[in-house]
């Protein structure tokens, strides 16, 4: 029961973090400006690393297929990231305010994992949790700035800010009766503890920047990700993951 | 990667700029002199016109070559197979952007700012390497560039950075040193597909077949009909003719191709034992000028993609802008 719990907490991680990643490397290339390209690609890099770090923990550990299968070769359904994540970069504002909420939610979700009882996740949260202060503080940095840059610029982070707002609150989607298990075996404190931390996190910032934080109350959280129901958005993104992969999975590429 | 051997030039302008290379005769002694003894030029110190106009052209066209080339590649980062390939294509593109970026910088040092040279970029003043006006199909053909396109592009760039110009040296010993670990992972990739499937093996030597021409391309065209002047070379500019390169590459790499039982499409192609140098097939330098100057496969599908990044990329420059900043050129 519980390691089938540590699973599925491991699975939705690993898929929030592979599919951002994916969306990260698509700027590759595509910057406005090349220093902003290298980043995102840094970023990816990170991401996806993490994210095989994960699968690797759950094939060794917990019994689970191999990594490259599991990440490249399942059906959309059986994926559990969230629905930030999968939506297509946009411009560069929309990027950049859904890297600073998933970077923060990520900060806070590894922090948190720094005294998890389960070794294998609390010794990744200790490497991640290094890479993870140049993403935030990357986040934080540009923000700051393109709010504080002029009226378009302002009203591209508040509008991106109200956009998303609904998806990145989606991350902390309840995580049903496993949860629960999880929460008594110390392995995490659990999604309402969370998404609490994150509001602490993100709300100093965007006052900084002079952003409205919409109502909470009024938002409807983007859910249904973490139970292998997504967006349109998953589906090409997979066919195009898995496009060689897929060609000979037996073989060695 | 990626800097060709061939630094394109309209053919018109030539006549009148050798001329002003006599303006300043001592100096320009003293200058060559300091070049022939090998020391560097470095930013402030003074250079005839034509020298420094010839090094923005060389290194603006590296540059470009860099983040142009990231594209072809760029989209199989999406589909490279399996968490390795991924993470190292990334990389590898990634580096690529950061080769630009140092390159801009040295032409900046110059005198022409990142945003005049992009701007040429994009209006088609300014040209690039013509290997990457064609597609990238299949995952094969990023084995092939990884391996044999930066393979080529190593070549030159080892060349170039024992030019004269000090600022561009010095960011090419450190593309050299990063280029070397892409080439590593390039020929890995083409190492897995040449001993895989019979699938696998199918894939590459079709993308070999399709990339052969452009790569024989790579260095420019032959030394009897290249335009550049003797002067290009004194001055450490250009640092070995476009044939000795590509004689270099061939040894290198023909018999590493060939290694693998993977044939070239060119019946000629041999060493000759008695000279040294190989023989090949006339590669069609029409289609070479045809390519270059537009008509390839994919030079407007690139250069839509950079004028996207640019477009949509605008307003955030914009906001980076101060007022009260005034734009310096950085020293080296």
């Amino acid at each position: 029961m519980l390691n089938n719990a540590i699973t599925d907490l491991m699975t939705k991680m690993a898929d929030d973090e592979l599919i951002q990643g994916h969306r990260n490397s698509e700027w590759t290339g595509l910057g406005p400006v090349m220093e902003e390209d290298i980043a995102f690609s840094s970023m990816a890099q990170d991401k996806i690393g993490h994210s095989w770090a994960l699968y690797r923990i759950i094939e060794e550990n917990l019994g689970g297929r191999q990594a490259d299968l599991f990440a490249f070769c399942r059906p959309e359904n059986e994926y559990k990231c969230c629905h930030l994540v999968e939506y297509p970069n946009s411009g560069y504002d929309f990027s950049l305010m859904r890297h600073f909420l998933f970077d923060q939610a990520e900060a806070v979700r590894y922090e948190s994992m720094l005294e998890s009882s389960f070794e294998p996740l609390q010794q990744l949260s200790r490497k991640v949790k290094g890479e993870l202060k140049y993403h935030t503080l990357h986040a934080n940095a540009w923000v700051m700035q393109l709010s504080k840059a002029g009226e378009e610029s302002y009203d591209r982070m508040q509008t991106a800010l109200n956009e998303i707002i609904a998806l990145a609150a989606g991350i902390f989607e309840p995580g049903k009766a496993h949860e629960q298990v999880l929460i008594d075996a110390k392995v995490y404190p659990g999604e309402k503890e969370l998404y609490n931390r994150w509001l602490d996190r993100i709300y100093p910032v965007l006052v900084k920047a002079s952003l409205n934080l919409p109502a909470l109350e009024s938002i409807t959280p983007a859910y249904g990700g973490r139970n292998g129901q997504h967006t349109p958005y998953l589906a090409p993104l997979l066919k195009e993951m898995g496009e060689v992969f897929n060609l000979d999975t037996a073989a060695n590429w | 990667m990626y800097g060709g051997g061939y630094i394109f030039e309209e053919p018109n302008n030539r006549q009148v700029r050798e001329e002003k290379i006599h303006d300043e005769p001592e100096k320009l002694a003293a200058f060559e002199d300091r070049i022939a003894r090998g020391e560097k030029i470095e930013p402030g110190d003074w250079m005839p016109a034509e020298y420094r106009r010839q090094l923005i052209r060389l290194i603006e066209q590296h540059a470009h070559s860099e983040i142009i080339g990231a594209l072809p590649e760029g989209t199989w980062i999406t589909r490279a197979p399996g968490f390795k390939r991924k993470l190292a294509l990334i990389a590898k593109v990634q580096d690529e952007i950061g080769h630009g970026q140092l390159l801009y910088n040295a032409a900046e040092t110059l005198g022409k700012t990142r945003e005049a040279m992009i701007n040429d970029l994009l209006s088609g003043k300014s040209k690039y390497s013509n290997v990457f006006n064609y597609p990238a199909k299949t995952w094969a053909d990023v084995t092939v560039i990884g391996f044999l396109i930066d393979a080529a592009a190593i070549v030159n760039q080892v060349a170039n950075s024992k030019g004269s110009y000090g600022p561009y040296c010095r960011a090419l010993e450190r593309i050299c040193y990063e280029e070397s670990f892409h080439l590593k992972q390039g020929h890995d990739a083409f190492i897995e597909l040449a001993t895989g499937t019979p699938a696998q093996r199918e894939m590459l030597q079709d993308a070999l077949n399709r990339w052969w021409k452009p790569i024989m391309h790579f260095f420019g065209p032959p030394d009897k009909t290249s335009q550049h002047s003797e002067k290009l070379m004194q001055w450490k500019v250009k640092m070995a003719s476009n044939d000795d390169m590509r004689n270099q590459f061939l040894d290198m790499y023909v018999p590493k191709i060939w290694e693998l039982g993977l044939t070239l499409p060119d019946p000629l192609l041999r060493k000759n034992a008695e000279t040294g140098r190989w023989e090949y097939s006339d590669p069609d330098w029409d289609e070479f000028f045809r390519v270059i100057n537009g008509g390839g496969p994919c030079n407007e599908e690139r250069l839509q993609v950079r004028k996207w990044a640019e477009e949509h990329g605008r307003w955030v420059r914009k906001a980076l802008m101060k007022p009260t900043e005034k734009h310096t050129l950085p020293v080296a």
